[in-house]
């Protein structure tokens, strides 16, 4: 079937978290999109474990949603466990993590799309690209031979390139269990001369959750009230579960050891690089042979679905060998195996080919987001996907694709920096130690940090921006309160909080960042602190608790600036650059840096390179001015 | 300076001598050996080829070292040609090898380069400039030591310990579901206060390395004629100070260098202390002054047949050493102000062997003569007084992130005395140290 051509503004290829995210934010930002995938009723899909957030990865989520992304309000919309993590730490390193109903999720993401206007869901799979003269892309092919012609497109297809899945000695095709690979497309890219490279990834069997002994096990419950993701939730409607806990014995660790050749990835046929943080069960019994046990988290897949995700038994063993491993633990000798746990590769494009708008450097218009770019998880991929949407639409209306994020504004900067400067080694994931202004990158501000920049974007709706300028109205009102407010020692005393008598009047801001003090103590000398909702206390804390860190932070960062305004042209030949070493231009010439600041975040770039590229780059301005 | 020229530069020194070393170093290296020698030698190891000019006239039959990089000196295709040492043989060669391309290298290129690659780190290229500035033997030996790597080995294991130290509070705050050990943020808090005592022992030298590195500064202090002038000539062993009968004839200070036991010292001999005469002698004696507060040890300087005096009086202490000079004349008091003196005839030479003792003695005292790791530059200091201050910080932070900023702020300090520190650095050990993964 041939038919007409169709037109859009953008197309997006892949129903993923990074295509859904990526295909609302350009319709959001006014562009004719349309979402193409293989299943409709996949749209949503969560390939692995049934959660959302995390520590990194709930910093990613909140900064979703402070542009209008639908994920935190999916995961909402399906939450039936919710934790805060790191609790007993830091407001800049807790993380907010939603165990999600599996079906829940895929539809309220679909409803979200559905009313969504201005995008076009098909069914259908990309099979190949169309390029015009100039090398820009024009349009995207079907399997049926459909040409869909668009300004700007955004492949988000995952692990389907070229996937292949392993189960013990079986392995086939796959782009997950139940799908089909995406091999048209890796063909065309590699037509193209796009730098592939492979990983892999795997997950646990799935239990029947009927056939556990509950009553064995620790149970864990969420925290009471959820607290939502997305700042557009009043309250987590759905009935709360808890998950259980359990361990690996000796003997599970024996039976793996015994049966180590069953595993794909152990007897040799998985060569893709798999994530340290990600680690099969057979790996983790091998690198730590020392430890006898390993914790498990059962955590349900829906309220009527009797699917347990066995979090922390990820496998390759074959089907045989996972029976015998499941049932060696406590509380799972009888449970059933609904689906065998399997490890798969896949091709990813090395992301250093792209530019910080995700675009293809060598290929005007044509974007890429999500596990394609060599990322894992819901969270990184959706992050990217709402980058490459607003950009797209941008690109598709004539104008630039300049919608970007520093590090020191967001994680999504740090993950798209990192992302198209280090390239990747092994699958990506968001950590807050990657982050150098972790500090002031908190999942509470996130709104405060981004929304703004959202509505300068046009992602962000009228309803979100309102409720957000009330907010940060209120907050700014209240930090300005809270630093010219105060009071003396003495006065202090009298409410029990003792500082220094040393005369000097401390401001509230002041008084909060001591430490373990009781609030209910500062509430009585500052009673208008009690007026104050939780959400703007909880920016009166963080600030008060870090101000002299960020103070330090905002003074490296302006020192960094300067380096960061030192553009590098996209034309400079770094072999022309005098004092480089071989390596070192070999490096900087994969990583293509934008600016003198970002070519010093380069894996391996020396000091003594750097400070040559800065001469370099002083003299051209030089000559030109 | 490109890294793509390849580049020469005689190593002996520019006197004849027998022997002259040439180097090279670059991309070119081989094909300018094969052009000089006929071919290749194998590589490393001595041979003894016939060097011909271009034109094939024989210009010296010569030892050549091929070192292929990276295993070479500055990580580049380097050789070294030994050459007779005549003048016209090394031109002959300098000239052969400028035609086949390659130009003369500029001063400290080589290091340059192999700093470049990687080859050494910023505190060992520093070392190998100090062995090139190197006055003495004491300043040699810490030069060496330095270019060895003596200096990059201990700040780099601190650094690595650090790094640890870091993975493992970074483990605990990202980890934490993963049932890792529970003490991982008290460990961190306590291997940083450990970490700290070490490099504040280390800062608390007196600066020893660095007083090598510049050389020490000795004042000679005392009234007039106290014959100062007259004892600086009898060290140095030349009249370097004119000496008169007249009181006040020195008004500027006067300097000599010295080298006692390995050690550069510069000796000072200042104008006398006493009510100025006019607007220049008061101008001499306020540099004088401030001369000896500047200086490592003062050389308070009395006459045997003059009580002394006030001025002088008030520079005597424990740390001062006390002369009577002239004893020649007239005989010196054992103590003054209760510090032993020693007794010294410029004149007649009398006392100045154990003057020179303690000199040395105190010169050696105050460097440590070069001897184990001594930080030697401002820089070094710095950065290390810096990373000091924030594990100090990290030992008392109220929470894990907190601990990691200033452990990651230290650790970045250090970093700048040797070179760079990434994120993947740190996450590697995480992933090496813990079992990650739920
Ligand atoms: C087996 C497995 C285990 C995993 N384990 C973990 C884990 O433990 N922890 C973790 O954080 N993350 C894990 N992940 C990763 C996480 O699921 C992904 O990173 C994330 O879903 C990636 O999102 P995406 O949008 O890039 O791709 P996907 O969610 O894979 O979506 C790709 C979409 O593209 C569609 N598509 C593909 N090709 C075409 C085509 N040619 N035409 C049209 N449509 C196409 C597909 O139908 C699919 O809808 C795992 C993934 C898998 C598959």
């Amino acid at each position: 079937m041939t038919g007409a051509d169709l037109t859009f503004d953008v197309v997006v290829v892949g129903g993923g978290h990074a295509g859904c995210e990526a295909a609302a934010a350009a319709a959001r930002c006014g562009a004719r999109t349309l979402l193409l995938t293989h299943k409709i009723e996949t749209i949503g899909e969560m390939s692995c474990n049934p959660a959302i957030g995390g520590v990194g990865k709930g910093h990613l989520v909140r900064e979703i949603d402070a542009l209008d992304g639908i994920m935190a309000r999916a995961a909402d919309a399906a939450a039936i466990h919710v934790k805060m993590l790191n609790l007993s730490k830091g407001p800049a390193v807790r993380g907010p993590r939603a165990q999600a109903d599996r079906r829940l999720y895929r539809e309220a993401v679909q409803a979200l799309l559905r009313d969504q206007p201005g995008l076009t869901i098909m069914a259908g799979g990309a099979e190949g690209l169309e390029l015009d003269q100039a090398g820009g892309l024009a349009a995207i092919i079907t399997a049926d031979g459909q040409r869909i012609r668009c300004g700007a497109a955004i492949i988000t297809t995952g692990t389907f390139l070229r996937g292949e899945i392993h189960i013990g000695e079986k392995r086939f095709p796959a782009g997950r269990v139940g799908d089909a690979p995406a091999i048209g497309l890796a063909l065309a890219f590699e037509r193209l001369g796009l730098p592939l490279a492979r990983l892999k990834t795997g997950t646990p069997p799935r239990l029947d959750g009927r056939t556990i002994d509950w009553a064995a096990l620790e149970a864990q419950p969420g925290d009471d009230p959820p607290e939502p993701l997305s700042w557009m939730t009043e309250r987590i409607t759905n009935r709360q579960v808890s998950c259980g806990i359990t361990a690996t014995t000796p003997e599970t660790h024996a039976i793996i050891r015994a049966n180590l050749e069953s595993s794909a990835v152990y007897g040799g046929r998985i060569q893709g690089v798999g994530p340290r943080y990600c680690p099969s069960i057979e790996d983790k019994v091998v690198r730590f042979a020392d430890r006898e046990r390993h914790q498990i988290f059962l955590e349900p897949e829906g309220l009527d679905d009797p699917t347990v995700y066995p979090n922390g038994i990820s496998t390759s063993l074959s089907e045989a060998v996972q029976e015998q491993v499941v049932a060696s633990i406590p509380g799972l000798t009888k449970a059933r195996i609904l689906r065998p746990g399997y490890a798969i590769e896949y091709d990813h494009i090395d992301p250093r080919a792209l530019t910080l708008a995700l675009e293809m450097r060598e290929v005007p218009r044509l974007f890429l987001a999500g596990q394609i770019n060599g990322t894992t998880g819901y969270e990184e991929a959706g992050a990217q996907g709402l980058m490459a949407g607003i950009n797209a639409a941008r690109r598709a209306s004539g104008g630039d694709p300049d919608a970007s994020l520093t590090r020191s504004e967001a994680y999504i900067g740090v993950l798209v920096d990192d992302l198209t400067l280090q390239g990747v080694s092994e699958p990506y994931r968001m950590l807050t130690a990657r982050a150098e202004h972790r500090l002031s990158l908190r999942a509470d501000n996130a709104g405060l940090r981004l929304t703004e920049r959202g509505i300068a974007w046009g992602c962000v709706g009228s309803e979100r921006a309102a409720r957000h300028r009330a907010f940060a109205t209120a907050v700014s009102a209240a930090l300005a309160r809270a630093a010219t407010d105060g009071a003396s020692p003495a006065a202090l005393s009298g409410f029990g909080i003792t500082v220094n008598q040393d005369g000097r009047r401390r401001s509230v801001l002041e008084v909060l960042a001591l430490p373990s003090l009781a609030l209910e103590k500062i509430e009585a000398a500052f009673p208008w602190l009690r007026d104050l909702g939780p959400p703007i206390r909880t920016q009166l804390e963080a600030e008060a608790l870090y101000a002299p860190y960020l103070r330090r932070q905002e003074a490296e960062r302006r020192l960094l600036e300067r380096e960061e305004k030192a553009n590098i042209a996209t034309t400079l030949d770094f072999d022309a650059v005098d004092g480089l070493s071989a390596e070192m231009r070999q490096r900087l010439k994969a990583a293509r840096p934008a600016t003198l600041g970002a070519a010093g975040r380069v894996q391996g770039v020396t000091p003594a390179a750097l400070a040559a590229l800065a001469v370099h780059l002083r003299r051209d301005a030089q000559r030109f001015t | 300076m490109s890294a793509a020229d390849t580049i020469y530069a005689l190593a002996s020194g520019a006197a004849a001598g027998a022997v002259a070393v040439l180097r090279l170093s670059g991309p070119g290296t081989g094909e300018a050996l094969r052009g000089l020698a006929g071919s290749l030698p194998p590589a490393r190891r001595a041979s003894l080829r016939r060097l011909r000019a271009p034109d094939g006239e024989i210009l010296d039959h010569a030892l050549i070292l091929w070192f292929p990089g990276p295993a070479s000196y500055t990580g580049e295709d380097a050789a070294e040609l030994q050459l007779h040492g005549g003048r016209s043989v090394i031109a002959g060669v300098m000239e052969a090898l400028t035609a086949a391309g390659l130009r003369e290298a500029e001063p400290g290129e080589f290091t340059r380069r192999a700093f470049l690659h990687g080859k050494m780190d910023l505190t060992a290229a520093e070392g190998i400039a100090d062995l090139v500035a190197a006055e003495t033997a004491a300043q040699r030996r810490q030069a060496l030591h330095q270019a060895d790597g003596g200096l990059a080995k201990l700040y780099g294991g601190w650094a690595e310990r650090l790094a640890r130290l870091l993975a493992h509070q970074e483990a605990a705050i990202e980890f934490a579901e993963d049932g890792l050990p529970t003490d991982l943020d008290a460990k961190a808090r306590a291997g940083a206060g450990e970490l700290r005592a070490e490099i504040e022992a280390h800062l608390a030298d007196a600066r020893r390395g660095e007083l090598l590195r510049e050389g020490l500064v000795f004042a000679i202090i005392g009234a007039p004629n106290a014959g100062k002038s007259s004892l600086l000539n009898a060290l140095v062993g030349r009249d370097a100070a004119i000496v008169s009968a007249r009181a006040g004839t020195t008004r500027d200070i006067v300097e000599a260098r010295l080298d006692l036991a390995g050690v550069p010292v510069t000796l000072s001999d200042t104008a006398g202390l006493r009510e100025a005469g006019d607007e220049i002698e008061a101008e001499g004696i306020k540099r004088a002054e401030r001369r000896a507060q500047e200086a490592q040890l003062v050389l308070t300087v009395f006459a045997a047949d003059q009580p002394p005096d006030a001025e002088t009086l008030r520079w005597v202490g424990p740390e001062a050493l006390v002369l009577v000079n002239k004893c020649d004349l007239a005989p010196a008091p054992a103590a003054i102000a209760e510090v032993p003196v020693i007794a010294v005839s410029a004149r007649e030479g009398i006392g100045l062997a154990t003057l020179r003792d303690r000199l040395a003695e105190a010169a050696l005292r105050l460097t440590g003569a070069g001897q184990g790791n001594q930080l030697t530059r401002p820089r070094h200091r710095a950065a290390l007084t810096e990373a000091a201050t924030l594990l100090a910080e990290a030992e008392g932070a109220a929470l894990p992130e907190l601990t990691a900023e200033a452990l990651r702020a230290a650790l970045f300090a250090l970093g700048r005395l040797t070179g760079r520190v990434g994120v993947e650095e740190i996450l590697d050990i995480v992933f090496r140290d813990f079992c990650i993964g739920k």
